[in-house]
């Protein structure tokens, strides 16, 4: 498990049922492109976040594959209506095989 | 015999500060920043003064604009936990003293400064506390340690006024600086006010070139990817005139912060923001 | 022609020159490779989707992109210049209507950024933006 690396997300608290909401996410994660070389010139090898997952009351809102070419720190703003109050579930899958996840409520009216 | 640079022939022929000018008003979170003012009276050749952010590309002006949406949080977020992690031999964190770090707002604006005969900024604080009263080993001036405390404190005094004393101890210091700034060093012998006062607002190559003001250190850098502190900046002006650099923490350098600071007096500290 | 050191540095420079010419045919099929395998060949429409990305990017490690693709099932983002094309598949669940999302991406030189979506009704839809990408003239 890379160390540094949290997942940060920003969620509305509460909406009426309908609204058009912005969800914002990231993750500091270096993302180690795998192009790079190391003082010695031998190629630092691909480290990367690889999928990235958006759930809400458990049916997939986004789900994305990283290349490397994601840069630095991935970031993603994507937007979501929500019916009805509930949580969202973010994931993040790691090529080291750690996964971080983030949760967030929101009260819908 | 002194070598004249292509790099001037570019220069050459521009009439004055062109400004091509992306937003002109900064905002962040709700706080309306000032990042244009008249210049302070010491300064004889430049009417207003810009902060750094008014240079950028939109894309890179809209990344500072909240505090997710800029990069730099991420190395806020770790100070935070710098500032609450015991280290040293006294068995204490930043916080076992300082329990609220918002009770520094007021700080960034007034420094460097000059204590006990000698000038110090935020760097030097920092280090005499771990050293002297917690027993912890100094950090390097621009380590991504100190980068992430110096932001974090810095950001307790973001939308505040720039406002460093030249006078009275400071003013020798202030001299100095002041005489560094306008010295030209380096295979291309070329001075700080050779591009940042007499030609602010034009392109060099690909950048727009600012009035190199510092109050938005330390800044995260798109070339980097991280907080950059302001003597590493120094550092890496001086390396592109291919002169010899003065050291991070160096009398000279602590000078010319000084110097500079004075040239930011009124525009608000940004800290931390975002720059190419 | 005498090997002088002078020489040298002339063979060099054009060396470099050519190096650096933008959007090699070489690089460009390959995204045209990704997209084809992707599409099976199929025809792709414009004006069903839109992306937004800087005329010049400020740096080249951190270029915020967004999507809007309403009616798109999965969006996939080429860059056509970069050492590998992909950048990264957007698959959207019903509830973003808009199909829209916004991300930062790493853009090794001045190259198109290419969106392929494929849509509700299996059909594909591509957008285009042209970024160029600089080199600041002071970057110390």
């Amino acid at each position: 498990m890379a160390s540094g690396v949290k997942p940060r997300v920003k969620v509305p608290k509460k909406a009426a049922a309908g609204d058009v909401i912005t969800i914002k996410t990231l993750i500091s994660h270096k993302m180690e492109s795998g192009q790079r070389k190391d003082k010695d010139g031998k190629v630092i090898p691909r480290s990367i976040i690889n999928r990235f997952v958006a759930d809400f009351n458990d049916q997939n809102l986004i789900d994305v594959i990283l290349e490397p070419a994601i840069s630095t720190n991935p970031y993603f703003k994507f937007e979501a209506i929500v019916p009805e109050s509930g949580e969202f579930k973010f994931t993040w899958y790691d090529d080291d095989g750690a996964v971080y996840e983030a949760a967030k409520k929101i009260k819908v009216s | 015999m002194t070598i004249k640079p292509i790099l001037v022939f570019a220069l050459v022929g521009l009439t004055g500060p062109a400004f091509a000018q992306d937003s002109s008003t900064l905002n962040i979170d709700g706080a309306n920043m000032v990042t244009e003012i008249a210049a302070p009276s010491h300064m004889e050749n430049v009417d207003t003064i810009y902060s750094g952010w008014r240079f950028r590309s939109t894309e890179t002006q809209e990344l500072e604009l909240d505090d997710f949406d800029n990069p730099a949080f991420v190395f806020i977020d770790q100070g935070i936990d710098f500032w609450n992690k015991v280290e040293g031999s006294a068995g204490k964190a930043c916080a076992s003293c300082h329990t609220n770090v918002e009770d520094f707002a007021g700080l960034r604006a007034t420094l460097p400064r000059v204590e006990g005969g000698k000038l110090v900024s935020m760097e030097n604080l920092i280090n005499d506390c771990r050293t002297e009263r917690m027993g912890a080993d100094a950090w390097k001036w621009s380590s991504s340690k100190m980068t992430a405390v110096t932001g974090l404190v810095g950001l307790q005094s973001r939308g505040m006024p720039m406002s460093v004393a030249i006078d009275g101890d400071a003013a020798p210091f202030w001299e100095r600086g002041k005489e560094l700034y306008y010295t030209r060093v380096g295979q291309l012998d070329m001075s700080c006010s050779n591009c940042h006062e007499d030609n602010y607002g034009v392109m060099i190559r690909a950048d727009h070139l600012s009035q190199g003001q510092i109050n938005g250190f330390p800044t995260y850098r798109l070339k980097n990817a991280k907080l950059n502190s302001i003597h590493a900046r120094f550092k890496g002006c001086m390396k592109n005139i291919r002169a010899q650099p003065y050291k991070e923490g160096s009398a000279e350098f602590q000078a010319l912060e000084l110097y500079l600071a004075s040239r930011a007096e009124g525009l608000s500290i940004e800290t931390p923001s975002v720059r190419n | 022609m005498e090997l002088t050191r002078r020489n040298l540095l002339v063979i060099g420079s054009g060396a470099i020159a050519f190096g650096s010419l933008p959007a090699m045919p070489a690089l460009a099929s390959t995204t045209d490779e990704a997209i084809a395998k992707l599409t099976g060949g199929a025809d792709i429409g414009e004006g069903g989707l839109n992306i937004v990305a800087p005329e010049i990017a400020e740096n080249g490690n951190t270029v915020p992109i967004s999507i809007t693709a309403p009616g798109a099932v999965l969006v996939t983002v080429f860059a056509d210049g970069n050492p590998v094309p992909n950048v990264a598949t957007f698959k959207f669940g019903e509830l973003n209507p808009s199909r829209s999302v916004s991300t930062r991406i790493r853009l090794a030189k001045t190259q198109n950024v290419v969106a392929i979506a494929q849509m509700n009704d299996g059909s594909f839809q591509r957008a285009n933006a042209a970024v160029k990408v600089t080199i600041g003239g002071c970057g110390g």
